[in-house]
């Protein structure tokens, strides 16, 4: 049995990477900037919260459909700004986050500042879940994710989005429509954002809107970033480095938004790539590694 | 009433559009979003508050704290965009906020998380005739954003660097084929955008009487919507647009009492205007 502190940190950690991932799949492969990507995690994270506890909706139900709401959220407020300049959408969704924490901040229904409370974890076999089992629950999501993210990657709509990624142009020329893969990226990463808001409300037990601010969107941007942008594994680790060093550095606390802003920023100016991206320091010591060993075999 | 609301309006608007002209004239050349332009407008407030502790003079305060917000922009530019401008344009983007965080952080650790009363006063006093009033604050903004606005399009269309700079904002390849040296452009471009942003900020510091770490949170993205608002890189069209927003937030929160942040309007007139023209007020395709 693992402890009550790790088995938190590990789940915690894991929500961030399937965050980082979903904002992976519109940044890091459709190349399209999100800046309210805790906004599609709230809306997962208040819908479940809403419907497990004011329709009694049980928890396996309430889950699919937090993913479901963030989508059709993503699809109403995503045809708009990408239909138009490709900037639009990092400042439409900036203005989204702000207004959605707005939205459960002010208006009642959402708990307003109290957040909503009393959510509990999933029940199965008769009883209820415990953290461990929540823990490879989530587990078992985030790698069919993975396994999905590769299998698009191979597919016409991976190839699409590499396309509108490198060269809208010339992707435009191609004959790729650039709206509808634009507009499926948003969607797909908005509802897996919503998805994992709706595992985080579940194992939080309560909700509030602070946890959904810009900031929030922030150090989702900064795990893709650090770990490197459009990789497989490097939303990934960047959640695991960006997720652990808060709990392990705890003198840091006060300058840790401080500590990421400056991450964000070396990190884009010195390696662009992230920690695996192609040209980064440390593939590249991976792959002179490798022709190391290669040339004394 | 009405006069009474419309000058509240435009005052406040016009703060706005100091905020947001900066933005939109590196836009214009550059193609970058630059989020941190709402740090470099809190560092104004910031440098014009400590020269105020110890000068005591509104103008010079006011001199000083857009001097050292045109120099924060001007190294911005040259050290952190500029050696960016060859990757995808997510790349300076991602720079912008992370330094537009640090630096309110920064604000934060060196002059505290609690707010700073910027109590100036020029001994012009409050105007009033009958029921409608104009603070000095507001005659100040009136006054010395108009000043600035005057003065830049004077610098835009009678100088021949601004002959350069709205050349460089069409097409900046065939404008240095013309001999014109476009790195000084840009680098005006950023010295005068940000002196605008920091006068903007010591405004709103008096204003409100208040300086404090995150007063640049809210007008980074709403100085965002207005820009997009006036369509992207559009000087008269952010002018506009300002005055719409600050118009708008005034009478909405004079008409309509719903319990919703004023803050969201810009964001909400955006979407609206964004709908029927994609380009913005005054934007072309």
């Amino acid at each position: 049995m693992m402890s009550g502190y790790l088995i938190t940190i590990l789940i915690t950690v894991l929500v961030y990477a399937i965050l980082a991932h979903s904002l992976n799949i519109i940044t890091g492969h459709a190349g399209q900037i999100s800046l309210g990507h805790a906004a599609f995690f709230g809306i997962g994270a208040y819908t479940s919260a809403l419907f497990y506890t004011q329709a009694g909706v049980s928890f396996w139900v309430a889950v699919p459909l937090a993913a479901l709401v963030a989508g059709l959220v993503g699809i109403f407020l995503g045809i708009p700004c990408l239909r138009v300049r490709d900037d639009f959408l990092a400042i439409t969704t900036m203005g989204i986050g702000f207004v959605v924490e707005a939205i459960f901040l002010y208006i009642p229904f959402f708990g307003g500042a109290m957040g909503i409370g009393g959510i509990n974890l999933p029940h199965w076999f008769g009883r209820e879940m415990t953290k461990s089992e929540y823990f490879f629950l989530i587990l078992i999501v985030f790698l069919l994710l993975l396994l999905l993210d590769r299998r698009l990657g191979r597919s016409w709509i991976g190839l699409a989005w590499s396309s509108i990624r490198e060269d809208e142009q010339a992707a435009e020329a191609m004959g790729v429509d650039l709206v509808r893969f634009k507009v499926l990226a948003f969607v797909l990463g908005s509802s897996i954002a919503g998805l994992a808001g709706g595992f985080y409300a579940h194992f939080l037990t309560f909700i509030m809107p602070q946890n959904f601010g810009f900031g929030q969107s922030i150090v989702i941007l900064c795990m893709v970033v650090f770990g490197g942008i459009g990789t497989r594994w490097g939303p990934f680790l960047g959640a695991i480095i960006l997720g652990v060093l808060p709990e392990i550095s705890r003198p840091i606390m006060e300058y840790r938004t401080l500590v990421y802003g400056v991450l964000l920023l070396a990190m884009m100016r010195f390696q662009p790539g992230g920690l695996l991206g192609e040209e980064s320091i440390l593939p590249k010591m991976l792959r002179r590694f490798q022709s190391h060993s290669s040339e004394k075999g | 009433m009405l006069i009474q609301q419309l000058a509240n309006g435009i005052a406040i608007g016009s703060v706005y559009a100091l905020i947001s002209l900066g933005l939109t004239m590196v836009y214009g050349i550059l193609r970058i979003l630059h989020v941190a332009h709402a740090g470099i407008y809190a560092l104004g407030a910031y440098v014009g508050w400590f020269s105020f502790r110890l000068i005591g003079d509104f103008w010079l305060s006011l001199l000083i704290g857009m001097a050292g917000s045109a120099l924060a922009g001007y190294f911005v530019q040259r050290y952190l965009y500029s050696p960016l401008l060859h990757l995808p344009r997510i790349a300076p983007l991602i720079v912008s906020i992370g330094l537009f965080i640090a630096m309110e952080e920064t604000f934060r650790i060196i002059a505290g998380p609690h707010t700073l009363t910027y109590n100036a006063r020029v001994g012009l006093g409050d105007l009033s005739i009958g029921n409608f009033q104009l603070t000095e604050t507001q005659i100040l903004i009136l006054f010395i954003t108009g000043l600035i606005l005057v003065i830049l399009w004077a610098i835009l269309t009678r100088t021949r660097t601004g002959l350069a700079m709205r050349a460089c904002a069409m097409d900046a390849e065939t404008t240095s084929s013309f001999g014109v040296n476009v790195n000084a452009i840009i680098a005006i471009n950023f010295l005068l955008g940000s002196a605008m942003a920091g006068a903007a900020g010591v405004l709103i510091g008096v204003y409100d009487n208040q300086v404090w770490p995150t007063m640049g949170s809210i007008p980074a993205y709403k100085s965002l919507a207005i820009v997009v608002l006036g369509g992207l890189g559009n000087i008269p069209g952010t002018v506009l647009a300002s005055l719409v927003v600050g118009l708008a937030e005034t009478f909405f929160i004079g008409v309509v009492a719903i319990p919703f942040p004023r803050d969201a309007v810009a964001f909400i007139a955006m979407i609206l205007v964004l709908m029927f023209r994609p380009y913005g007020l005054l934007g072309k395709a």
